[in-house]
């Protein structure tokens, strides 16, 4: 299938990047439930620990396991800060808080992106997953400085008033986090636009090739990971905001786990993948994890099936209808997706329901009657497991089905436009 | 002197069970070009089977059995997910993994909780081996040495003596070749993938009741495994031995040592206060800064000796 | 005399216990335009390994533009004013046909690792990329992913990358592999146009590539040079002859 390269149109980005702003300033009073807010408000932060993963993933071609560390450590700084204005030592408006945390994710990408990017591949990887479990370890071992199990505590409503803000109520933590997550998505976007940035791009795709037109593919990583630690210690230090607590899991390898998860889920291909990836990911683990104690097995699970059908996330997902509909025949996938759609939530009951049980069966505190989807029953009893059972196996059989007819549908129309190309 | 010889035994034990572990990781890596995240899960649910069995039937046929079923599940994740996404390149194959780690570990939260389980070790091998001065050495940890010893020797022996042995090691250069020759090395990658898996299995399955078996060991050994592969050298089964014995050694000798720099310094007639700057560094004893002492390893071969201790490959 | 755009003086190579090139010696004059051939397995791609920084020599040394290169990385060697292209075809497969051109292009542009120029606004560099996908005839493919390309064309662009960074010595290495006749009538044009007034060092199987280009020509068997000069002698060459034609000659003598 031919590859998707939109050509820039200045009005088409200008209409962008002007209705995500609207979007931004817009969506809290869209959704105004109390816990919409503080989700929206960690989508925030985590966009822009997403897009700065993805100047690494996506750009420049290196899986980092241990990303956390830039922004956690960004993070920590940012809390002292925090806390020494707090006190009056330090004269610094809580507003630009976030370039400390940028500072010391810079100075860290500097520290060890000398050490990790002298390799490249599956061995930058490993590296990047023994730095963060070194930095991890670390953080437990001088609790002076970081607290150690308990983290540092702050309060964020310090200093003077910024006209008449002080960054209490969330409503304004979350217009905060807001600007600065569009002034950073700007930021990377621009960065992508540059000799750096195109040069990454060149070293991801052939490393080879980039030296022997003259780039030290070295450097290039380096000056990428530099910049990326940059913007995660940004991201941390809003966190630390947001949160008011610095813990040493801001380090853990969990996190650098969570953002690796939600960019490539989003999409890593594209630049506003990962800004998609953040958003579900942070749903999931905000909404689901007050439903059910199997999330992170959905998740993970989620993430397997995107690994092995679309490695190129939702974005690509999203992407590759564009062609179709351009030309008019997207009516005719309407029909075939939603039969899959439909065939994947009756697997998904069925697992849900499998998934369910057996985390009641195996906790022995709780006894066996439960409900799912407004339906009691007794999780000792086999009908309920049969009937899961079932569904699952009926759902999957369904699902295989539906996809295969969608995958006839897509094969057409995809003859159909290859024929209509001069 | 006693403590020396305590832990250097020790050290030696855990170290041939890194090694069972990393030796797998290692074969895998060089014959696949697939970074295993999931290898520590894989001897997780070895030790998780093995209670399970060690419950219904005995710790005996437990240590045929677990390994078994895990070699088992090793050769479906090749079959039906490694094999499918091998074409995207090792990237996907290494988030392939790294999902996997995560599923193994949640099914394991799933079934069996999130507290530690009870996995013993059974009574005929309790108790001391022999004296070392005034020190019990533990049976168990003998039993430990020898059942790795055994597998990596037979392992060995498979590798250069019989006819699968030299396929493998033929695959792991020409793959293209082998199969042009009418070898399955398809189903080759299959069987060592699997049998990497069993081999994690068989640790887990000695190492789950020496050690402990909950659902954070995977976590807590996988990490260390990849710092064995990579001060060994890439893909260096020879680099990993010598690795595994040397950071089981330096890990189970610092958690035992109080030693600390302030300790170091006031011998050169320096005391170290709380006021003097870095103080918490200079009191950190070997004990405390254990669990770094590989990271920081792994850094210094980085820095100095890019390729490993024993490694050919550059990355 | 000025010195030679590229000089190996008594280059040896070997890999473990094989060597591969053995005591080559071998002077190209700038603005020459020199064919290496030689059979299969003589070790012509590694002397260009050798010459580009990929591989370093065993012993010996290399000079380019009479400055000592030996063991430098490739991208000091490029740096320098030495560009290659690869027998298998080495491009950057997820960007656009205009990108990879712009990306050979974007080391001359002195920008070097900028994280603050706008690539769009550097005009000399754009300039530079159209001109040369103009030149290799890819201007219409100008937005497609380089990975869709034919192999002709990915060939095509091979060389464009190649020469976009303006290098004045050029290594191409077996340019016309696997092209029909058109396709490599077509290639030899291109090449010729392109390497107007700089030095070629060209490695070839296609004879008549070889005897329409070169001004000198270089006979390469086993990881030796038999062999050197202009191609009237090397068409005479005794020696050159049995080394290509001398298992034919044996096998009809022993049938």
């Amino acid at each position: 299938m031919a590859n998707l390269r939109m050509p820039p149109v200045n009005l088409g980005r200008w209409l962008l990047w002007g209705s995500t702003a609207l979007l931004f300033i817009v969506a809290p009073l869209v959704f105004t439930q109390g816990f919409a807010l503080t989700m929206m408000t960690q989508m925030g932060a985590f966009i822009i620990f997403a897009l700065s993963y993805n100047m690494l993933l996506g750009q420049g071609g290196m899986l980092s396991f241990g990303h956390a560390v830039y922004s956690g450590l960004g993070a920590y700084f940012a809390v002292h800060a925090l806390n020494m204005i707090g006190k009056g030592t330090l004269a610094f408006p809580v507003m630009l808080l976030p370039l400390v945390g940028g500072s010391a994710g810079l100075v860290f990408g500097v520290l060890f992106g000398y050490v990790t990017t002298r390799k490249a591949g599956t061995t930058f990887a490993m590296i990047s997953l023994g730095i963060g479990e070194l930095v991890h370890a670390c953080v437990l071992m001088f609790p002076r400085f970081f607290g150690g199990e308990g983290g540092i505590s702050t309060n964020r409503v310090v200093g003077h008033p910024f006209l008449g803000l002080t960054f209490g109520p969330a409503i304004q933590v979350y217009y905060l986090v807001a600007f600065w997550c569009f002034a950073c998505m700007i930021a990377m976007f621009a960065l992508t636009q540059t000799p750096l940035g195109r040069m990454a791009n060149a070293v991801r795709d052939n490393p080879e090739r980039a030296e022997f037109v003259g780039y030290d593919t070295q450097k290039v990583r380096f000056l990428q990971l530099v910049l990326a630690g940059f913007f995660a210690g940004i991201s941390g230090a809003l966190s630390c905001i947001n949160f008011e607590i610095v813990t040493d899991e801001n380090v853990s390898a969990l996190r650098s786990g969570g953002v690796l998860l939600a960019t490539f889920i989003g999409g890593t291909g594209f630049f506003f993948g990962p800004i998609i990836g953040s958003v579900v990911f942070i749903f999931f683990v905000v909404a689901l994890s007050g439903f059910t104690q199997a999330w992170l097995l959905y998740l993970g699970l989620f993430f397997l099936a995107m690994v092995l059908y679309a490695p190129g996330g939702i974005a690509s997902l999203l992407m590759m209808q564009l062609p179709v509909i351009r030309a008019g025949r997207f009516r005719r996938l309407l029909v075939p997706y939603l039969l899959a759609l439909a065939a994947g939530l009756v697997a998904f009951a069925g697992l849900i329901g499998v998934v369910e049980m057996v985390y009641r069966i195996s906790d022995a505190s709780l006894d066996s009657q439960m409900s799912l989807f407004g339906v009691g029953f007794d999780a000792k009893s086999p009908q309920p497991w049969i009937a899961f059972a079932l569904l699952l196996a009926a759902g999957l059989v369904a699902l295989r089905l539906a996809a295969g007819h969608v995958g006839e549908r897509w094969g057409a129309i995809h003859n159909e436009l290859q024929g209509s190309e001069p | 002197m006693e403590f020396f010889i305590v832990q250097l035994l020790n050290g030696i034990s855990y170290g041939l069970l890194l090694f069972m572990l990393s030796s797998g990781l290692t074969l895998v890596f060089s014959l696949m070009g697939v970074l295993n995240f999931a290898h520590a899960s894989f001897y997780m649910l070895g030790a998780y089977f093995a209670y399970q069995v060690s419950t219904y039937i005995g710790f005996y046929p437990a240590l045929v059995i677990a390994p078994l079923l895990v070699g088992g599940i090793g050769m479906l994740v090749e079959r039906y997910g490694l094999r499918k996404v091998h074409r995207y390149g090792h990237v996907a194959e290494l988030l392939f993994t790294f999902g996997l780690a995560y599923l193994i570990d949640e099914a394991v939260h799933l079934v069996w909780g999130r507290a530690a389980v009870e996995y013993r070790i059974p009574p005929s091998l309790e108790g001391p081996l022999f004296m070392v001065f005034t020190s019990q050495y533990p049976i168990y940890r003998g039993f430990m040495m020898l059942v790795s010893m055994a597998m990596l020797v037979s392992i060995w022996l498979m590798l250069t003596r019989t006819r699968i042995g030299l396929v493998i090691q033929a695959a792991l250069t020409h793959p293209q070749t082998v199969e042009a020759l009418g070898h399955n090395v398809p189903r080759v990658f299959m069987l060592v993938f699997g049998g990497g898996a069993a081999l994690a299995g068989l640790a887990g399955v000695i190492g789950g009741n020496a050690f402990v078996t909950e659902p954070g060991m995977a976590a807590a050994v996988g990490p260390i495994i990849f710092v064995v592969v990579v001060v060994g050298g890439m893909g260096s089964l020879a680099g990993a031995f010598v690795a595994s014995l040397l950071i089981g050694c330096l890990q189970t000798f610092s958690v035992g040592l109080d030693w600390k720099f302030a300790g170091l310094f006031a011998r050169f007639g320096w005391t170290v206060t709380p006021e003097t700057p870095f103080a918490t560094l200079w009191n950190i004893t070997l004990a405390q800064a254990a669990p770094v002492l590989p990271y920081l390893l792994m850094v210094l071969i980085l820095i100095f000796r890019p390729r490993g201790l024993l490694g050919t490959r550059d990355g | 005399m000025s010195a030679a755009a590229i000089e190996l003086r008594e280059v040896n190579k070997s890999f473990g216990k094989t060597q591969i090139i053995n005591g080559v010696s071998l002077a190209i004059e700038r603005g020459e335009r020199h064919a290496i051939i030689g059979p299969n397995g003589a070790g012509k791609s590694t002397l260009f390994n050798l010459i580009s920084g990929r591989y370093e020599p065993s012993s010996g040394s290399i000079l380019l533009n009479g400055e000592d290169v030996t063991g430098l990385k490739p991208f000091q060697i490029n740096r320098k004013g030495l560009s290659r292209s690869f027998q298998i075809t080495n491009i950057f497969h997820n960007l656009s046909v205009y990108e990879n051109i712009r990306c050979g292009a974007l080391w001359g542009s002195g920008h070097k690792y900028s994280f603050w120029h706008r690539v769009g606004g550097l005009h000399q560099v754009r300039h530079r990329a159209e001109e040369v996908m103009e030149r290799i005839g890819l201007a219409p493919r100008r937005n497609m992913s380089a990975g869709t390309l034919s192999y002709a064309e990915q060939r095509a662009l091979e060389i464009g990358i190649t020469i976009a960074g303006g290098a004045n010595v050029i290594l191409l290495d077996e340019p016309t592999a696997g092209m029909s006749r058109t396709e490599t009538a077509h290639a030899v044009e291109l090449i010729r146009q392109v390497t107007e007034g700089r030095t070629l060092v060209m490695v070839e199987h296609d004879m008549g590539v070889v005897f329409d280009l070169a001004d000198r020509i270089s006979v390469l068997v086993y990881g030796e040079v038999i062999a050197s000069g202009p191609p009237p002698d090397i068409r005479a060459n005794a020696q050159v002859k049995e080394a290509y034609l001398g298992a034919l000659h044996g096998e009809n003598n022993s049938a």
